[in-house]
């Protein structure tokens, strides 16, 4: 177990370290690490001595190095725009970006998982095949198409929500939270909503097919023989077994859901780290985007750790496949 | 799918397997008519959205149905410099398929080498590619394609580097597999024994075996690439303004959402949404048509 969770550790670091490798290349060898981490607005004076700290002048390898050496050190440049360091930047930003994703996957699965049980259990119900049917339709509709759809009927005709921002947050151990006020959840729900339907549609189609599969089981014809209620098979029996590949899924889909919110926090305005990146980018603020970049593989590579290593403790069959290779 | 052919001919057994799901058919039908109309959209739209000497600025912003002064009725509206919706949507399609379309045929043709030569070489180089793919596809095509053009910037050759570098090693993977099955049969070992140089037994042997299943694969995933090239424009980071496709259609709309005016964003979206679901459906059909398993 201990060697199987070391040998995750140290792929993990390699992960990191190719990642930092490319990242470097993107940067300083492809683009002229001159334009992308000195302001341009900077005087000749100004360029040559950032030039000499940022030890441009030494050759590809110490460079490399003195980046690695910074980036661990947590030193990743100063926002042009801003004039802060770009990682206290993003710090600042990534509780609403967590906050979001986390309301958006509660949604998903409180949603997802009776959904797609229903759609399980009876499955040529006029019911089932409309939730397919919607499942289908979460597939297919752009995202960000279906936000603008929810401010139009939601803020525009109806007027019922506020199409931008947080609205009233409150501190709750130094961060700041939307989701305890009621302005807050009035806010939240849109673009929660909005993040949360592809991880919907998707669940709804792993339950489906999990349930189906379970009710087919000799387990089930077990509990059934044994005179259980259909429900007690279905909460007990079925329920339980098919939790494990949902859990699975939704712990790895959690990285996923934090990228996609780029494109939600966009149009509802949401002060997250997703809006940062695409303001960066459309400001040319490059350390803020070399910043973001390290610290979304970090959470990449930390996420596909911690869920390797929970299924590992989870279903021994891994572990010890693990072990013998 | 010639109907004229008689007997049971594998084209017109494959036609009338695909006829099975009239949803299927409906879904090709429209989207054999949004071919059309994307293809032939200077001769069908009332007027070429692109000329300024043909927009009027004092019809900016008319609702769907309206008629300018002019007398010149626009059905689905115009935009705030007084473009014709129909007809921008019309030019719209045309670029977000051609974008969709030819990033998804060269990523095809790029994977299906890398693939191929990584299942026949074998060895540190499969071992590098296949790791190389892993990396990539543990993280969303959004973010890379993101990261992409936030480093390259912004241009139609751009954005089809950014779809072409996000698609590519899904490929690669899927002939990688296929190609390791199809090179233990005997066809391939008869094709060695000939002294057939290497690119041809992979070329001209391996690879039509393989390539049926990922046909399929690629028609879902143009679909998946407009979505994206959507997105992506949508967030001001795709195609130039110069190239306005549907997403960059949405996103102009975008600004004059919030006072009302739904039709600027409103119809672009349907027409990227009808294409989507109609690709998809169509491909769906495929893919239960061609899978032997479930003959």
């Amino acid at each position: 177990m201990l060697a199987y969770i070391f040998r995750r550790l140290l792929q993990s670091l390699l992960v990191l370290f190719v990642m930092s490798l490319l990242v470097f290349l993107g940067v300083y060898a492809i683009g002229n690490p001159v334009d992308i981490l000195i302001n341009p607005q900077a005087d000749q004076a100004e360029i040559e001595r950032v030039k000499a700290a940022l030890g441009l002048d030494q050759p590809v390898w110490v460079q490399y190095w003195t980046f690695l050496a910074n980036a661990l050190a947590g030193d990743l440049g100063k926002s042009f725009a801003a004039n802060v360091p770009a990682i206290q930047l993003i710090l600042q930003r990534m509780p609403a970006t967590v906050e979001l994703a986390l309301t958006a996957t509660v949604i998903a699965i409180v949603l997802g998982l009776p959904l797609g049980l229903w759609a399980g259990l009876k499955p040529d119900s006029v019911a089932a095949k409309t939730i397919m049917a919607g499942s289908i339709l979460g597939f297919s509709l752009p995202t960000f198409w279906v936000g603008l759809m929810l401010i139009m009927v939601f803020s525009v005709q109806l007027g019922w929500l506020p199409s931008t921002g947080r609205g009233q947050t409150v501190e709750v151990l130094g961060l700041h939270l939307s989701i305890l006020t009621w302005d807050g959840i009035r806010h939240i729900l849109m673009p929660a909503f909005n993040l949360a339907l592809f991880k919907l549609a998707l669940l709804i189609r792993l339950t489906r097919a999990g349930a189906r599969e379970a009710m087919l089981q000799d387990y089930v014809r077990f509990a059934r023989a044994k005179g259980l209620t259909e429900e007690r098979v279905v909460r007990v029996h079925v329920l339980k077994n098919i939790l494990i590949p949902i859990v699975t899924v939704v712990g790895l889909e959690f990285g996923s859901v934090i990228a996609f919110a780029i494109i939600t926090e966009t149009i509802f305005a949401w002060p997250g780290m997703g809006k940062l990146l695409i303001d960066s980018i459309n400001v040319l603020d490059r350390p803020v985007i070399v910043a973001y970049l390290l610290i979304i593989v970090f959470i990449f590579v930390v996420i596909n750790l911690v869920v390797d290593v929970l299924y590992s403790v989870l279903d021994p069959r891994v572990r010890l496949a693990g072990a013998r290779a | 799918m010639s109907a004229t052919l008689t007997g049971t001919s594998p084209a017109r057994e494959f036609a009338a397997n695909f006829a099975q799901s009239k949803i299927a058919v409906a879904g090709f039908a429209v989207l054999c008519l949004i071919l059309i109309v994307a293809v032939g959209a200077p001769l069908i739209s009332p007027q070429n959205p692109y000329d300024l000497a043909q927009l009027d600025i004092m019809d900016s912003k008319l609702a769907p149905g309206e008629s300018s002064v002019s007398g010149a009725t626009y059905v689905l509206g115009t935009d705030d410099q007084g473009r014709d919706m129909f007809s921008a949507i019309l030019y719209g399609l045309r670029i977000s398929l051609g974008v969709g379309v030819m990033s998804t045929v060269a990523a095809l043709a790029i994977g299906l080498a890398i693939g191929l030569i990584s299942a026949y070489a074998g060895g540190w180089l499969d071992a590098l590619i296949m790791r190389l793919v892993d990396l990539q596809l543990s993280f969303p095509s959004i973010l890379i394609a993101l990261v992409l053009l936030a480093v390259l910037g912004q241009g139609v050759d751009k954005i089809i580097v950014a779809l072409i570098t996000v698609q590519w090693a899904y490929y690669a993977r899927t002939v990688r597999g296929n190609a390791l099955v199809e090179k233990r049969k005997e066809y391939v070992d008869a094709a060695v024994c000939l002294a057939y140089s290497t690119p041809r037994v992979l070329f001209r042997h391996i690879l039509p075996n393989c390539l049926p299943p990922l046909i399929v694969v690629a028609t879902v995933q143009v679909a998946h690439a407009i979505a994206l090239e959507a997105t992506l424009s949508f967030l001001g980071l795709g195609m130039p303004i110069t190239s306005p496709s549907l997403g960059l259609l949405i996103s102009n709309g975008f600004t004059h959402l919030l006072s009302g005016k739904y039709w600027i964003s409103f119809f672009p979206g349907i027409a990227l949404l009808v294409t989507i679901v109609s690709i998809n459906l169509v491909g769906d059909q495929l893919r239960d048509v061609l899978n032997p398993r479930l003959k």
